[in-house]
């Protein structure tokens, strides 16, 4: 048996793309281990050491409730009209249509969030004062609509509008390729029995595309909830919990709560605003492990029910 | 309930391209043809052409005449959903919806038209489809398991009395048997021929001893070259073509001296 012959362009390759897997774990590592260091100290920090003036876990449960607040709302408004998009591309929309479609889809990733924020704050906002005075009047027995309505627009509901865009692209794209793997066999099973488009949709692609889209959901929630500039922008903050989302008192998020307060902090204050950031890490960690399990669960449903 | 077709001049087009030229030929009811003939001749094309299931494939369209029950299946007033309702079709590999039971599975077309059905009534059409495709009971004690979860030669019945169940007039069948073993292939044939007392059949197959067995009428396709449209040859009762054809073509590709 001849020895396996050594290529040096093969070793060469092999050592590269070893040590930039490496640079990765070693980066993450890194962050958790900063953000922990520095993070300890400002969780047991006293209420007076600190200018926020609370316990910690006082501090924080609001920024946390509001992260995932923002993020879940944003969610709500991006997956039917992320699904309805990428449905319009990949099985409705003629070929020279649905190309530029997905390109301007693609391009709306490539808008810097501060851009986003300036628009919500500047156009979105101002134009929600209207509609946000409306939902008091009409549907304010909902808790959701409680008003008072804002007189900016600067709402939760108006941060979560600027977050459903900013996730829309990479939820689009995501449901897109998965519809596209539909397997053209279940497709024509379902036209043949005559099924109409939309029932073909509902028979083959949907039960194909559920856990893709499931995953694709936690992967932009995963991005929502980090988002900084857009949500610093046009949410004015109270740190308060409060489900009501037209009112001008609004929980703030983590991340867009470090960017407001960090020139100010000084001594503990820093260290407990990185703590928060170390809640996030593990928001954001959590979510994006349950999307890889989802994503890595079987397709197909063991036990189909009758 | 089985009707006969009339096909009278059709051509079908890919866009520019002419894939089939010029098709004259009646399939009779309650009875088996079978279409024979090389790769690429344009026979799966026309038995799709026959449920505007080709229509799939943008760009495609035909002209010429298609008449079942007296309706011309082109005519600018019918719906290609209307006429697959019609004309059912099995496909080449078989292909159950994965996430649906057995059960849901039969019932997929019949709910189409009527969301809401008696437990009764659709039990009533799972038992009788299923009974009918010969698979009864084989899958009786486990129809709420998935259709995904049985062979290959029960999928393909499966999907059989699927397409049975929305009580069509007439039966395609783009090569049904050439994903399965020799038996369960023995097993389909038998079928088609217990299904043709109450249905048109319509069957392509690569398989000219298949042909020989199960079908009564057959149509040789074949083309003159690469990137040249598929016609129909010849077509007449399948002990003719088979003992006799009227086309040296024909003889050839039967003999097993080209395709």
């Amino acid at each position: 048996m001849s020895k396996t012959i050594q290529r040096p362009g093969d070793t060469i390759f092999r050592g590269l793309a070893q040590s930039a897997a490496f640079v990765i774990l070693v980066t993450l590592a890194a962050v958790a281990l900063f953000l922990t260091a520095k993070g300890i100290p400002g969780i047991t920090a006293d209420a007076d050491q600190v200018k926020h003036g609370t316990t910690f876990a006082t501090f924080v449960i609001p920024l946390v409730f509001g992260t995932l607040w923002a993020a879940l709302l944003a969610l709500v408004f991006a997956t039917p009209i992320a699904i309805g998009v990428a449905l319009f591309i990949s099985h409705y929309a003629p070929r020279r249509l649905s190309g530029p479609i997905g390109y301007v889809i693609d391009l709306l990733a490539a808008v810097p969030s501060v851009v986003f924020g300036a628009w919500g704050m500047m156009t979105l906002a101002p134009a929600m004062q209207g509609p946000y005075a409306w939902l008091e009047e009409n549907l304010g027995f909902i808790p959701l609509f409680a008003g008072p309505a804002s007189s900016t627009g600067r709402t939760m509901l108006t941060a979560a509008l600027v977050l459903a865009i900013m996730i829309l692209p990479i939820m689009t794209a995501l449901c897109r390729e998965i519809f596209l793997q539909t397997p053209r066999l279940n497709e024509e099973a379902a036209l043949a029995l005559g099924a109409t488009r939309w029932e073909m949709v509902r028979m083959s692609v949907f039960p194909h595309a559920k856990s893709g889209i499931i995953s694709a959901a936690m992967l932009s929630l995963g991005r929502a909830l980090g988002e900084t500039m857009a949500v610093a922008m046009v949410l004015s903050a109270s740190g308060i919990i409060t489900f009501n989302v037209i009112s001008s008192t609004n929980p703030s998020t983590i991340a867009a709560n470090i960017a407001l307060s960090f020139n100010e902090a000084s001594g503990l204050t820093v260290n407990a605003l990185i703590a928060t950031g170390l809640v996030l890490f593990v928001i954001t960690f959590a979510v994006n492990f349950a999307a890889r399990l989802l994503i890595g669960s079987p397709k197909r449903a063991k036990g189909a029910k009758k | 309930m089985a009707h006969h077709i009339d096909v009278t001049d059709l051509n079908i087009y890919y866009g520019d391209f002419l894939a089939v030229e010029n098709v004259n030929i009646s399939i009779p009811a309650r009875s088996v043809t079978a279409f024979i003939g090389p790769s690429g001749c344009g026979k799966s094309t026309f038995l799709r052409s026959l449920n505007r299931m080709h229509e799939e494939i943008k760009g495609a369209h035909v002209d010429g005449k298609v008449i079942a029950n007296g309706q011309d299946l082109y005519a600018s007033t019918v719906d290609p959903v209307d006429v697959r309702r019609q004309i059912g079709m099995v496909f080449q590999r078989p292909n159950p919806f994965p996430t649906m039971s057995i059960a849901q599975n039969v019932l997929a077309g019949p709910r189409l038209n009527s969301k809401r059905m008696k437990k009764s009534t659709a039990d009533d059409i799972v038992e009788k489809s299923l009974t009918r495709a010969g698979l009864w009971n084989e899958v009786k004690d486990r129809l709420g398991r998935p259709g995904s979860g049985l062979s290959g030669g029960q999928q393909q019945r499966l999907c059989i009395a699927r397409a049975i169940a929305v009580e069509p007039d007439v039966l395609l069948m783009d090569e049904p048997c050439s994903a399965l073993d020799p038996i369960s292939t023995s097993v389909i044939e038998d079928l088609i021929h217990e299904l043709k007392t109450d249905y048109t059949i319509a069957i392509v197959t690569h398989n000219m001893q298949q042909a020989a067995r199960v079908s009564d009428r057959t149509a040789f396709f074949n083309l003159n070259g690469v990137g040249q449209p598929g016609r129909l040859i010849e077509h007449g009762p399948t002990e003719l073509v088979f003992s006799n054809p009227s086309e040296a073509a024909t003889e050839a590709y039967i003999q097993g001296r080209f395709g």
